[in-house]
């Protein structure tokens, strides 16, 4: 059901419609039709989602303006309940009707950003001078405290000095691939938000 | 949960306490309407407000927060007393029958064991009995005066009715009327199911409240009922899967543990996880624990991890202690971090005593932020006026904050409280130059590995090796991390019965965990997880909603952990014979020749019903156990304790032991131990909520809704309010040891004072929402107020009950 496209559907219910009326009027497909203004969801694209915020994980569906074209940066612009879900049958709460404004919020994050120390105000850097002196950091950090071998010599390889918080909305694969790269690098101050 | 949501209305009586679902939960919530009406369901709730939940409540009790063990312990004696329990099922599916050694005991609110100084017990005593034979010993006359049935019958008969009404403020009457409610499902053809929340979760006592609540649910035989259970209805969208996945200090995917330091080699770490049956012709399921661990380590080192190396063993951190947000929190605050990273997370906002994380954060060379919104913690070095009074040009760290996708704009998996794993799709481009988690940890990963290849460094060897198989390395897709995650066969694999056939080509997607293997050749992320992505395909993108039985079980919508069970323990629905104990809402049942039905069966499908195996195949007696034996801190057996902020300053139930007051087996800094008020100073009792309109931090940012509730405010009851001078509307401090909020005073009639041991206590209702970034209102973080000590268990700090004081601003 991925990307169910919309437009193609009322295409084609559309041509058929026509096409069947005006047999029985007896009236022949070239004669001059008006073109009436289209449905602005015929243009859309429906997808289907999961609520973000609380763990019912009600079913949603997106309407996004913009069929997949190359050209074309689609924008969501509906959100609504999935009538095919077992659990909210198309229902939302007043959190999951408002979705739609989490994603236009105003507040969204839309460059790397970097603070110096001491200072008041962001400065907007580039992702790769964001990554290359986050990973710089971390490497430094971690080769200065790394420890290998406790005083009584038993072998720990344990990464103490620099801790990470996973999410609480992210995906799966998200928190499989974060938790794989942090037990690589040896760290134990790790957690997530399930307590809070 | 247990059960699912849908399953609710298969529920004859609903416990909604510890929770609030019709506010915080609302779409899971139709389906205790949908029990009502068409099943007739009686819902209770016990809350210390008068909620929405409760406001279409058959019955509803008020409670002092923090004393849920004594009322659901007063249930537990009713129960016992009244002999209203699940006769058949607790005998054959519980531990009543098990005699305990002879050195276990409980006295002045203590068990045995007990070292005061180090607040932590020897738990040797809190054991079972064995014979020679190894097993444990039983009393199938449940006469023994140590076995399980009379220790507890001994233990709960202090949580007397009256008790109740002095500790927790719960009329007798009403208290009555819930026991006989509940005790109604004791016949096998009526079942209770319970929801639950972060009301019970966040106490110092919390993992012992559940217990005591999943105690009752097993002496009525609700426990792996249709409409039965016990079930935590999570906060948050994927912390289900995030727990799954094993994102804490100690954990590894699917349940599996972290070595310990003192575990220096593998077979030793093996041996103590790999569970040994304790009664005859039981499954103990994690005797497949070596399985599991090494499909896992091959899964992140592949080729690296071989036999020769112990798989990689010495690749795994090991731990000395806990390092959960807490403790981490307090090494933050000692100076002894030096960078952090947020991943989706407002720990400024979320975690206890704002003003230590502020100090904490702070002290940190580098603070890293990904989030697709601006955050409170993002943004802790600016000084917003009264709410968050810092001079940034005081603060040192280096901050960076990264903007990412949000859930429209990904492809991937998420686990909700029923544990479905449901895949979801991209619908738009991120907006500007925001990316995936996926893509900047991929990238972060990379430049880190690609320092260690050209410069060495500490123990390069796990970053350089691990497995990182992704078509494009700096972006693995969702479907290949969840192929991974799944597993599938290295090698063509044999069928172990006859070599010569191959029951799954080298390269081919495993179907579930029982073809994992321990030799190497199967690789999978997470056990538990296995099967979601099999040899058809991904199971997690169904959408078939059809419910053949017409009892709620969509076996093809998404999948389901583990094995697309849908209700654990589901073999406990049947009897000795096999039949379901409610013959109108059919689970599972023995067919003669194979156990079959409306669920995947939680149990080995061929094993007769009357063989002696019991239906709780995790644990190593194959029952459930009423007695925890060393599994909980603080003993086998739940007991009240006062929250750390106690508005009494003793335990009403030890009133001579000060040992006893408060968990006495909790973890508590020193400084925040100092950082705890006095009833004296602080008189009135505090509680943390959410609102319908809000999620979290998150909708302050989100314009519908901080239009709906734009403004701050606190909850306090017409009594207190008419006390204190202080009318509808008006603007209020409430202050803890810890800090102060000002915000609007909601006087209501939903919260009413309690008599608590012949005093009388008010709460106030602190809803969680406001901060200093965001589109709604300014307002105070409400964690400025929150003490910071957790549960004796997993560390979950006690947000649902403190001291305040609340006056006019």
């Amino acid at each position: 059901m991925n990307g169910m496209n919309r437009r193609q559907f009322f295409k084609v219910t559309a041509a058929m419609l026509s096409g069947s009326s005006m047999a029985a009027l007896g009236l022949a497909p070239e004669a001059a039709l008006a073109e009436v203004r289209q449905y602005k969801l015929a243009r859309m694209t429906e997808t289907r989602n999961t609520c973000p915020y609380c763990s019912v994980g009600c079913g949603i569906l997106m309407y996004g303006l913009g069929d997949g074209a190359k050209n074309v940066k689609t924008t969501i612009v509906h959100i609504e309940g999935d009538a095919d879900h077992p659990v909210n049958r198309g229902t939302l709460c007043p959190k999951g009707a408002s979705l739609i404004d989490f994603i236009h919020s105003p507040n969204r994050l839309k460059q790397p950003q970097y603070r110096a120390p001491g200072s008041d105000k962001w400065q907007t850097i580039s992702w790769d001078e964001a990554l290359d002196r986050i990973a710089a950091l971390m490497k430094a950090d971690r080769d200065a405290n790394f420890v290998e071998k406790t005083a009584e010599g038993k072998t720990v390889n344990r990464w103490l000095t620099t801790g990470m918080l996973a999410a609480s909305a992210s995906s799966n694969e998200t928190a499989y691939l974060t938790h794989k790269i942090v037990r690589s690098l040896g760290m134990l101050a790790f957690d997530n938000q399930a307590r809070v | 949960m247990t059960n699912h949501w849908v399953d609710i209305k298969n529920a004859d009586i609903i416990l909604i306490m510890g929770g609030n679902a019709a506010e915080a939960h609302p779409c899971g919530f139709k389906w205790v309407t949908e029990a009502k009406a068409h099943r007739g369901a009686k819902l209770i709730v016990v809350d210390p407000r008068f909620t929405r939940s409760a406001s279409v409540a058959d019955v509803y009790a008020p409670i002092r927060t923090g004393t849920d063990i004594v009322f659901l312990g007063g249930v537990i004696r009713y129960l016992l007393e009244k002999d209203q329990i699940q006769h058949e099922y607790v005998r054959n599916y519980t531990d009543l029958s098990f005699i305990v050694r002879e050195d276990f005991s409980f006295e002045n609110g203590l068990f045995s064991g007990y070292d005061a100084e180090k607040r932590r017990y020897d738990k040797s005593s809190w054991d079972y009995e064995r014979g020679e034979d190894g097993y444990v010993k039983t009393d199938p006359t449940l006469q023994h005066p140590r076995c399980v049935y009379q220790l507890m019958k001994q233990h709960y008969a202090r949580y007397t009715p009256e008790t109740v009404e002095r500790v927790c403020g719960t009329p007798q009457a009403k208290f009555l009327q819930i026991c006989e409610m509940l005790a109604s499902t004791a016949p096998a053809n009526r079942v209770a199911t319970i929801l639950y929340a972060l009301g019970w979760a966040q106490h110092s006592i919390g993992a012992q409240i559940i217990r005591t609540a999943a105690m009752m649910q097993l002496l009525l035989g609700n426990i792996g009922m249709p409409g039965g259970g016990i079930n935590a209805l999570r906060g948050h969208s994927n912390i289900q899967g995030l727990t799954d996945l094993g994102l804490m200090s100690n954990l590894l995917p699917g349940y599996l543990t972290l070595p310990n330091e003192a575990e220096q080699d593998l077979p030793q770490y093996l041996a103590a996880r790999t569970l040994k049956p304790l009664r005859p012709n039981q499954m103990s399921y994690w005797q497949n624990y070596p399985k599991f661990f090494v499909s896992l380590m091959k899964a992140w080192w592949g080729k690296a991890a071989t036999a020769e190396n112990n798989w990689a063993y010495d690749y795994l951190p090991k731990l000395d202690k806990l390092y959960d947000l807490l403790q981490v929190v307090e090494l933050m605050a000692q100076g002894k971090m030096n960078g952090y990273i947020c991943q989706g997370f407002n720990p400024l906002a979320a975690a206890p005593n704002k003003a230590k994380v502020l100090e904490g954060l702070a002290k940190l060379k580098y603070l890293v932020v990904m989030d697709p919104l601006a955050t409170e913690t993002s943004e802790f070095w600016r000084n917003a006026g009264e709410s968050n009074p810092v001079d940034p040009s005081q603060i040192q760290t280096e901050v960076f904050r990264l903007p990412t996708t949000c859930f429209a704009e990904e492809d991937g998996s998420l686990v909700n409280s029923g544990r479905w794993l449901q895949w979801h799709w991209k619908g738009a481009e991120p907006p500007g130059e925001a990316r995936s988690d996926i893509e900047i940890m991929a990238e972060l990963f990379l430049r880190i590995r690609e320092r260690y290849r050209r410069e060495g460094g500490a123990f390069p060897a796990p970053i350089l090796d691990l497995w990182w198989p992704y078509a494009n390395e700096a972006n693995p897709t969702p479907e290949e991390l969840a192929k991974e995650y799944s597993g599938k066969a290295l090698v063509d694999l044999p069928d172990p019965k006859d070599p010569a056939r191959i029951v799954r080509r080298a390269g081919e997607q495993l179907a579930g965990f029982a073809e994992l293997r321990d030799d190497g050749s199967t690789a999978c992320g997470c056990w538990i997880f296995s099967g979601s992505w099999g040899p058809t395909g991904n199971l997690m993108a169904r959408r078939d909603n059809s419910d053949p039985t017409g009892i709620g079980q969509t076996l093809g919508w998404s999948w389901a952990w583990p094995a697309n069970r849908r209700i654990l323990y589901n073999r406990a629905s049947a009897d000795l014979q096999g039949r379901p104990f409610d013959p109108q809402r059919k689970l599972i049942y023995w067919n003669g020749k194979a156990w079959a039905g409306a669920d995947v069966p939680d149990f080995k499908v061929d094993e007769p019903p009357d063989s002696g195996m019991g239906p709780f195949i995790m644990n190593p007696e194959g029952v459930a156990r009423f007695f925890a034996r060393a599994g909980m801190t603080e003993g086998p057996f739940p007991e009240h304790y006062e929250p750390f902020e106690t508005p009494l300053g003793y335990n009403p139930l030890h009133p001579k032991t000060p040992a006893a007051t408060s968990n006495p087996a909790a973890r508590v800094f020193a400084r925040d131990l100092a950082d705890m008020g006095k009833v004296e100073e602080f008189p009135h009792v505090a509680t943390t909520y959410r609102l319908t309109e809000h999620f979290h931090f998150w909708t302050k940012n989100v314009r519908l809704n901080a239009i709906v509730q734009p403004e701050q405010f606190v909850e306090i009851g017409e009594a207190l309010a008419k006390e204190l001078g202080i009318a509808n509307g008006e603007r209020v401090k409430v202050s803890s040891k810890r800090g102060y909020i000002k915000a609007v005073a909601l006087v209501t009639k939903r919260i009413r004072p309690l008599t608590i041991e012949g005093r009388t206590v008010h709460h106030v209702g602190i809803p969680i929402h406001w901060g200093f970034v965001g589109i709604a209102k300014p307002g105070f973080l409400a964690n400025t107020l929150t003490p910071s000590v957790g549960d004796g268990n997993i560390q979950t700090p006690e947000f649902k009950s403190f001291l305040v004081k609340v006056e006019k601003a």
